[in-house]
């Protein structure tokens, strides 16, 4: 894959190239309506929907606070059942000790399961750097690397192309695809028939992982098409890379997530295929089971005390189908490979505020409606964490600008802190300055005004009103 | 495990544990059941063929007819130990992927029945082979019993032994990765045809 | 409370609140020390500039029986964001008044729809409005305090209005408060939609229960010379046979 997302623009002007993109706008609005939909109807299924969320949250929660107890659990069950654990710091530790692993059994080539914290860490990339070759096996990550380009759903990266689209990358870079219909069957056929032998003949794959259960060491990956199976199955060597945050404690702990997670994510009763294993199973499927249990900051994320909530996620995008940002904008404006609301607070959480300015502008990349929080089975409050970033962006360029030049912006707060300060105040600051209108102005109000018109100032306040009929008694 | 690994390790538990320092451990919820079925295996049945799968019902006595009608033509794989005979079938002792790749269909029996989900979970044991023969051939045909049928997931979990390799299975293989319109068929078999027996 | 916006910009909002409350026998007061509830600084991550107007707010409202405010939103952040306020102002100063003040005030605010229903258990208040209305239920009313079917029940039960149901109601009209400035463009595609929405209904008003997201799509209506008029549900529940809405 050439394309990255290294030195990509701050949120709002990312996002109106986006918007700019009309073919984007109709892909993006058709496929989010459909999930959304979908989802509706199964989650309205379930007549304990919300106790199974709270019962979600409450595991995560539980398996987070204890996390250092979990995890030691987690490797000596893994390492009992003849897996290898290895740990790493950061994405160029999992990368290295990745490489490692395929060049010791003289391995160029890998398969990979579809999987968020490898494209995370950029382990294609450093992978080709090694020169070992990574096949993405998940038809729309397939349809990225095919055409060059980036992910943009957590769950459907390719959801911001069309069938019209994936047929002309099909057609451009499968050999026997020219004559491909684009119809989404022929489409998977073409990548059935792509793929067939390269899972026959793979000797090492790459998967992350949805759950881990530290109490029995057991790894689970959730999917749909069978190129996970066949991944986990077929091939003689397997890593899986696996954030340290996808523990949970017990067996009978994965029942609710698997309850949660199919619904949430594809609108499904239960997704086509689920695995779980632990370790190595003698003469059934890989023979050499490497785990890589890796931070990238996720012990950064963990420290903070609203935001650590973000380390529930389950990945399955529902807040980014009901996002109506998201819905507008696509993934590709995040920045990043975790976009949407979760994208806008994992990835300051992850990577820190105050030092990388498309970082900080992602907190601000909401209207705070709310949407994300209502259909996350895990119940992270989104809005209420985007919030608190907002407040660590400002205190972080708040005490580097110390004794510096502030922004027009902190100028317009400080201003409305002195004259909120008290009624008298601000009525005399409405006598004189019409303050509403002048508010706006203060922030520029070009942007508001492009499509809309700012309402007519009246002529008395409310509270001049007040003060001269006696509360509307004279 | 490599000294650099063992760097790693202590440094990343040893900060998970100062970002806990102060925090209490939460109290957990018991796991919520939902309401039962009146019928688990006619929902089970249902449910199964929602998902484009072929489900028949029939008797013990029935199944061999059944079994035979459901199979394609060509090359038969089965496991060891399968609950039924099939003839002409070919038992797995090790095949090769390309010699699946060969096979047209595959018998196998399951472990759990799921109604609310219309999953059937194989745990690979006898009956069932290992995970390669139930992936590569394009027919799966899985005789699940009905005393094997629970009603949903919390059911299922105690049936279910973790230490052994699980593969739960809803329907044929399915993607909704273009316009997120489901169509069956990817790499797994895209036939599922389930004989409900009992 | 009347907030801020509708003080500066809305004041007939806060007359029709005026208005109706007392013609279902409440002793209404505007406490004159009340400025804004501190909401826009929180959202825009300066709450330390949030610390003034919450002292003024306390100030203003510690001690009556009930504080109602015709915003969801701003009812939302005394109920929600006050006390994040006041607990980091305590945890920097030391000073725990903020604190304790809060704890008293943030219970007792209420959004208007839940003030008429639940406090004052009406859902008829004697209004009359003979018009086509569509209702934008706000994202703050709606997922914040959780105010559900409250408006809709008072608006069923005004006399000669024609309720129609507005497509995609529960999406966000773009507002979002310095989210319209900070990024515009999304905000615009936003509220460009819900404009449309609020067009195909063929309703004469649109109604809500915030001036803040009313001006938003308001703002679009009128550049697009929709001819739909925007109204705050505490106007049209003002209004009788007698005493029509100012528009």
């Amino acid at each position: 894959m050439t394309a990255t997302f290294v030195g990509m623009p701050r949120f709002p002007v990312a996002a109106k190239a986006a918007l700019a993109d009309t073919q984007l706008r109709r892909n993006l609005a058709h496929a989010t309506a459909t999930i959304r939909d979908k989802r509706a109807r199964v989650v309205a299924e379930v007549d304990n929907w919300e106790e199974l969320r709270l019962a979600g949250a409450a595991i995560k929660d539980a398996a987070l606070f204890s996390l250092d107890t979990q995890l030691v659990l987690l490797e000596e069950r893994l390492t009992a059942a003849g897996a290898t654990v290895r740990w790493a710091r950061d994405a160029a530790e999992a990368c290295a000790i990745v490489a490692e692993v395929a060049q010791a059994h003289d391995i160029d080539e890998v398969v990979k399961v579809k999987s968020m914290v490898t494209l995370e860490i950029g382990l294609n990339e450093a992978l080709e750097a090694e020169g070992i070759a990574a096949w993405e096996t998940d038809l729309a990550e397939l349809i990225v690397q095919l055409g060059d380009d980036l992910p943009s759903h957590i769950l459907v990266p390719a959801i911001h192309r069309n069938r019209a689209e994936i047929r002309e990358i099909f057609q451009r870079r499968m050999t026997g695809a020219e004559g491909i219909t684009d119809e989404p069957a022929a489409l998977a056929g073409a990548a059935r028939t792509h793929l067939r032998e390269k899972f026959l003949n793979a000797r090492m794959a790459v998967s992350g992982a949805n759950f881990a259960v530290a109490e029995t060491g057991t790894l689970v990956v959730v999917e749909s098409e069978g190129n996970g199976r066949m991944c986990l199955t077929l091939p003689e060597v397997l890593v899986s890379v696996v954030g340290i945050e996808k523990v949970v404690p017990t067996w009978e702990d994965l029942d609710v997530f698997l309850r949660l997670l199919p619904r949430s994510a594809t609108g499904e009763r239960m997704n086509p295929y689920t695995s779980t294993w632990t370790g190595v199973t003698p003469r059934d499927g890989p023979q050499e089971v490497v785990v890589v249990l890796l931070d990238n900051g996720r012990t950064r994320a963990l420290a903070d005390q609203v935001g650590r909530q973000a380390l529930r996620c389950i990945r399955c995008s529902a807040c980014l189908n009901s996002c109506p940002v998201y819905e507008r904008v696509g993934g590709h404006a995040y920045g990043s490979v975790y976009p949407g609301p979760i994208g806008a607070i994992l990835n300051p959480l992850l990577k820190g505020v105050g030092t990388d300015p498309q970082v900080d502008s992602l907190p601000y990349a909401s209207s705070l409606c709310g949407a994300c929080f209502e259909v996350c089975p895990v119940r992270i409050d989104i809005p209420s964490v985007l919030v608190d970033l907002r407040a660590q962006v400002v205190d972080a360029h708040r005490a580097r600008r110390w004794g510096g030049i502030p922004s027009t912006q902190t100028v317009a707060m400080k201003g409305a802190a002195v004259t909120f300060g008290s009624g008298r105040r601000l009525g005399l600051a409405e006598r004189f300055a019409r303050l509403g209108t002048g508010v706006a102005s203060r922030f520029g109000a070009s942007g508001w005004t492009s499509a809309r018109d700012l309402p007519r100032a009246p002529r008395e306040s409310f509270r001049a009103w007040w003060r001269r009929t006696d509360g509307g008694r004279s | 495990m490599t000294s650099h690994t063992q760097g790693a390790r202590d440094e990343i538990l040893g900060k998970v544990r100062s970002a806990l320092s102060g925090t209490a451990p939460t109290a957990r919820p018991p796991i919520p059941h939902g309401s039962a079925p009146d019928d688990v295996v006619a929902l089970f049945a249902e449910r199964v063929a929602d998902y484009r799968a072929v489900v028949e019902r029939c008797t013990e006595r029935q199944l061999p007819p059944r079994l035979k009608a459901a199979l394609p033509e060509g090359r038969v794989v089965v496991p060891a130990g399968l609950s039924v005979q099939v003839p002409d079938a070919v038992v797995d002792d090790g095949l090769t992927a390309a010699e699946l790749d060969a096979c047209a269909a595959v018998v196998t029996d399951a472990t759990v029945g799921i109604a609310e989900t219309g999953t059937i979970v194989l745990d690979h044991g006898p009956g069932q082979g290992r995970r390669a023969i139930t992936l590569v051939p394009d027919v799966h045909v899985c005789i699940v019993r009905t005393d094997q049928v629970v009603a949903d997931v919390p059911d299922a979990m105690p049936r279910l032994d973790p230490t052994r390799p699980l593969t739960w299975i809803s329907g044929p293989s399915a993607t909704s990765d273009i316009e997120l319109d489901r169509v069956e068929g990817v790499h797994g078999p895209r036939t599922l045809h389930v004989l409900l027996v009992g | 409370m009347v907030t801020c916006i509708n003080d500066a910009l809305f004041p007939d909002t806060g007359r029709a609140v005026v208005t109706l409350l007392r013609r279902l026998g409440v002793e209404v007061d505007f406490p004159e020390a009340q400025t804004c509830c501190g909401q826009p600084m929180v959202n825009t991550g300066y709450l330390d500039e949030a610390v003034p107007p919450l002292r003024s707010f306390v100030k203003a409202f510690d001690g009556y029986d009930a504080i109602v405010t015709p915003s969801g939103s701003c009812a939302g952040s005394a109920r929600h964001q006050h006390g994040i306020v006041a607990q980091r102002h305590f945890q920097r100063s030391g000073d725990p008044a903020l604190v304790a003040a809060v704890e008293r005030t943030a219970p007792r605010t209420y959004e208007l729809s839940e003030f008429l229903v639940d406090v004052l258990e009406v859902t008829d208040v004697g209004a009359y409005f003979p018009h086509r209305v569509t209702y934008h239920p706000t994202c703050h009313s709606l997922r914040m305090l959780g105010v559900g079917d409250r408006p809709v029940r008072l608006l069923q039960a005004v006399r000669g209005l024609d309720l129609v149901e507005l497509p995609r109601a529960e999406e966000c009209c773009g507002f979002g408060g310095t989210f319209a400035v900070k990024n515009a463009d999304t905000s615009v595609a936003m509220v460009s939609d819900k404009a449309r929405h609020v067009r195909e209904t063929g309703a004469e008003v649109l109604v809500a229960g915030d001036n803040s997201c009313l001006m938003n799509i308001g703002g679009a209506l009128t550049r697009q010379r929709a001819g739909v008029r925007v109204m705050h549900l505490a106007e049209i529940l003002a209004s009788t046979e007698q005493r029509t809405a100012a528009s």
